[in-house]
């Protein structure tokens, strides 16, 4: 994507880098190539200097790519890209540890080359032109475009498929399980779409450019061919948080801000305590975090016949602010005590069914998660109706505190407008070392 | 429909003759005619008896007598039982002819066709043990092999289709119906080959959308699946994502046109026969192996079998999946020694691997003559699995033409 060399004359402070730069779509960004290249390098250079910061890893030589090496996989902490392509695989069966093991390996080779926005294998062009290309060649020319691969283990890999004629053990695995990874449990209001859940393994690919993003699983599902089979994937667009304090709070499609209250990546105690897990973990997953995925669909039509005043106390937050309605501005604390009164009774600013307060981590236990997710459109169905929704995306330290914190939304009043049609839950191992492969310590 | 790739110049089937094609099933290296063996086979109008079962590897020479009143044909078939090792044909009554094979160990079959049509008497199995024996495979005689299995394939198609198309006339739904999948076994199993005479598949074998599509008839093997299955048809047209269907034409055919429609059927398929037999007819190598590649591919097509929509209305998809593999499987093994003579020992024994594993899983949905369960029976996730095994198929597939053919 850029033949744009960053240079120090371009350098600024991170605050000061205007945020259209850090997300510059392709058709922006053949403006900016025209009208002169020197904010992109910047914005580029910005965020691949911070990225690289984050993940330990070193700058790579295109300015719009993020290390794929480090101590943590990239595209937690990464400043949350514009868009994603989530692909959730299913090993086929009748393969095993070998293939597992195989795939992994040709999986890091891959995405290795991917985040640098080169082509996979042999490029577009086969030294014989009877064969397939190797890479498909929609992204050639597009650059890195600030792709992560973020790489998850499903439980099955670990237990096996219950009542299936697998062996107990497929993967020899079992004895590797940690001891937090149980199942999701359901909740109330679930719809679940068993075609939208699950998965061996997970891949999240997040970038500027949803083509690279989507070149990424596609070439990653081909290289798995006979191993893995993609079973589900889910193309997201629109943030719908924020990671960095560099970056604005995005909205969600319900128009409200989201994620006000997330982790940044800025707060590495916070991450040493809420995301990545530490010392109760087996060997393996230290450093590693756990990805919950959950396909929220929103009954758009019907919210967006709701008051503005309906609308904002069943968030919490104004509109256009994002202020909590007990006062302040965005990133002000709620007061959840704050009252007004009414008649006998003392009626509180924040309703106690809102969401931002069932959700606050005041609320539960001090839980906080990283949250990473993205809106989405996925056409319309038969009936005049947006098939739009929220493509949720936490990571934590326990699957525990998603669980914890999605049981206290039981009550929420947003329930009305929102249905989980798909879900997941994968273990996403530490990063990877130059040399090694994704998991690698799990089967040593 | 597949486009016919350009012709790379082989010989034409013709010019080879039937003669050299005995000769060439398997060439034998120089000097190996020492060790020959010699077998007798006495073939009539209901049997085919061999006189040995078994043999050890090298040249083998089976001299066929007819002893019927029919002109006959003698095949030895690969353990697939549908790759043609060598055949030998026009046997007339009274009559010997001699196929000389080299073969390697493994399982044979045997078979006889009295009146050169129909699937053949007497298929009895034959084991060869011994030594692997080195080949140098000609081009020639490997297109020639595999242009007689399409041969074989296209005789077997039309004594299927007669049969459900009688049953079909004579108002005989409930055979009929069962007789729909059997008689399209064939066919399936060499579609691509079917698709290069361009007007025979879209009468043969277009759905309803296709023919509507290009402006023409709709007759055929669906046009009669519509009318056995109207019920369905009629269901199936009304919901909403149909909506683009013509709704025309959903009553019932009256006798006289199910035996316009059926005749037709019979016509073209015999055509399809007539085609495939003239000595013009040849493929090359890149049809052979662009075609078994193309055989996955319509299964996995938006309209193929895989979704379901091949045979929308009686649900037998399972059964032309089936034949679909099995017609890659033949064209693929037909070449193997081309392939593995080019250094793809390691891409032949994936595509086996992959090849008993796509089986494997078919075979747990039923079989040709126990009947495969009907498609809308078969759940998401279950069309899943079968789409992951077809994919890993699939991808070692689009590799055949490059391992085979010498650019």
């Amino acid at each position: 994507m850029m033949a744009v060399e960053q240079s120090a004359e371009n350098e600024k402070e991170a605050g000061e880098v205007d945020s259209e730069l850090l997300r510059p779509s392709r058709r922006g960004l053949f403006g900016l190539l025209g009208a002169g290249a020197a904010g992109l390098a910047l914005g580029g250079g910005g965020g691949a200097a911070l990225a690289s910061h984050l993940a330990g890893g070193s700058e790579a030589p295109d300015s719009g790519s993020v290390p794929f090496h480090g101590a943590h996989q990239a595209g937690i902490v990464t400043p949350a890209q514009d868009r994603l392509h989530f692909a959730a695989f299913d090993m086929v069966s009748g393969s095993g540890r070998e293939e597992l093991i195989a795939l992994l390996r040709d999986w890091t080779s891959a995405a290795e080359r991917l985040v640098r926005g080169q082509e996979v294998g042999t490029g577009i062009e086969p030294s014989n032109a009877l064969l397939p290309p190797d890479d498909t060649g929609e992204a050639t020319g597009l650059g890195a475009g600030h792709l992560t691969l973020t790489f998850g283990l499903g439980r099955r890999l670990f237990t096996g498929r219950e009542g299936a004629s697998d062996p107990d053990d497929p993967f020899g695995l079992r004895s590797r399980l940690p001891r937090a990874f149980e199942p999701l449990p359901s909740f109330a209001f679930d719809l679940l779409d068993a075609t939208q859940s699950g998965g061996d393994l997970c891949v999240q690919a997040c970038a500027d450019d949803p083509q690279i993003a989507v070149h990424a699983i596609r070439n990653l599902a081909r290289i798995a061919v006979g191993r893995a089979h993609l079973s589900w994937s889910q193309l997201g667009f629109g943030r719908t948080a924020s990671t960095s304090r560099r970056q604005d709070t995005p909205r969600n499609l319900f128009g409200f801000k989201d994620g006000t209250a997330n982790v940044m990546a800025e707060d590495t105690a916070s991450l040493e305590q809420h995301i990545w897990a530490g010392a109760e973990a087996p060997e393996w997953m230290r450093g590693g975090s756990y990805l919950v995925a959950r396909k929220i669909q929103m009954t758009i039509e019907s919210w967006d016949r709701a008051s503005l005043d309906e609308q904002e106390r069943i968030i919490g937050r104004t509109k256009r602010e994002g202020g909590p309605l007990s006062g302040g501005a965005e990133f002000d604390q709620p007061d959840f005590e704050a009252a007004v009164p009414a008649g006998d009774t003392e009626e509180p600013m924040i309703d106690v069914a809102a969401h931002v307060r069932l959700a606050h981590p005041d609320h539960n236990g001090g839980a906080r998660m990283l949250r990473r997710g993205y809106n989405y459109v996925d056409g319309s169905n038969g009936l005049g109706q947006l098939g739009a929704g929220l493509f949720f995306i936490s990571f934590q330290r326990d699957p525990e505190t998603f669980v914890r914190v999605q049981r206290s939304l039981k009550p929420d009043l947003l329930n009305e407008y929102i249905r989980h049609i798909g879900s997941g839950l994968w273990a996403i191992p530490a990063g990877v070392q130059p040399g090694g492969f994704i998991a690698q310590a799990l089967f040593e | 429909m597949s486009t016919i790739s350009p012709r790379r110049g082989f010989v034409a089937l013709g010019a080879i003759g039937a003669a050299t094609l005995t000769l060439t099933a398997c060439v034998p290296n120089a000097g190996t005619g020492a060790n020959a063996q010699s077998i007798a086979v006495t073939a009539s109008d209901t049997a085919c008896n061999v006189e040995a079962a078994e043999a050890q590897s090298g040249t083998i020479t089976f001299t066929v007598k007819n002893d019927g009143s029919k002109v006959n044909e003698f095949y030895v078939l690969g353990s697939n039982e549908l790759t043609i090792i060598g055949e030998v044909e026009n046997i007339a009554p009274g009559s010997s002819r001699d196929l000389t094979v080299q073969v390697g160990p493994g399982d044979y079959f045997t078979s006889c066709k009295p009146g050169m049509i129909g699937t053949g008497v007497g298929q009895a199995a034959f084991a060869v043990t011994g030594d692997a024996v080195a080949t140098t495979p000609e081009e020639d005689a490997v297109v020639a092999q595999y242009v007689g299995y399409v041969k074989t394939q296209t005789e077997e198609l039309v004594p299927q289709v007669a049969a459900f198309v009688a049953a079909y006339q004579a108002g005989d739904d409930e055979t009929a119906r069962q007789l729909f999948p059997i008689a399209r076994i064939n066919y399936e199993r060499i579609e691509p080959t079917a698709e290069q005479f361009g007007d025979l598949d879209p009468k043969i074998d277009y759905r309803k959308p296709g023919a509507i599509e290009e402006g023409l008839p709709f007759t055929g093997f669906h046009r009669i699946e519509q009318d056995l299955w109207l019920d369905e048809a009629i269901a199936n047209y009304s919901t909403p994502e149909k909506d683009h269907y013509p709704k025309d034409d959903l009553k019932p055919l009256t006798p006289e046109e199910r035996k316009e429609i059926g005749d037709q059927l019979v016509a073209d398929v015999n055509e399809l026969k007539d085609e495939v037999a003239s000595p013009d007819f040849t493929l090359t190598l890149a049809d052979i192996t662009e075609g078994a590649k193309g055989l996955l591919d319509e299964v996995a097509a938006p309209d193929g079998k895989l979704p379901g929509e091949e045979n929308e209305f009686a649900h037998t998809d399972l059964y032309d999946f089936t034949a679909n593999v099995e017609g890659a499987q033949v064209a693929f093994d037909t070449v193997r020694g081309l392939l593995e003579a080019n250094g793809g020992e390691d891409l032949a024994k994936q595509l086996d691997e992959r090849f008993a594993d796509m089986f494997a899983l078919l075979e747990t949905y039923g079989s040709y003559d126990e009947g495969f369960v009907f498609y809308d029976t078969v759940d998401q996730q279950q069309r899943n699995e079968l789409a992951a095994k077809l994919t890993a198929l699939s991808e070692p597939m689009s590799k055949l033409t490059a391992g085979v053919v010498q650019g």
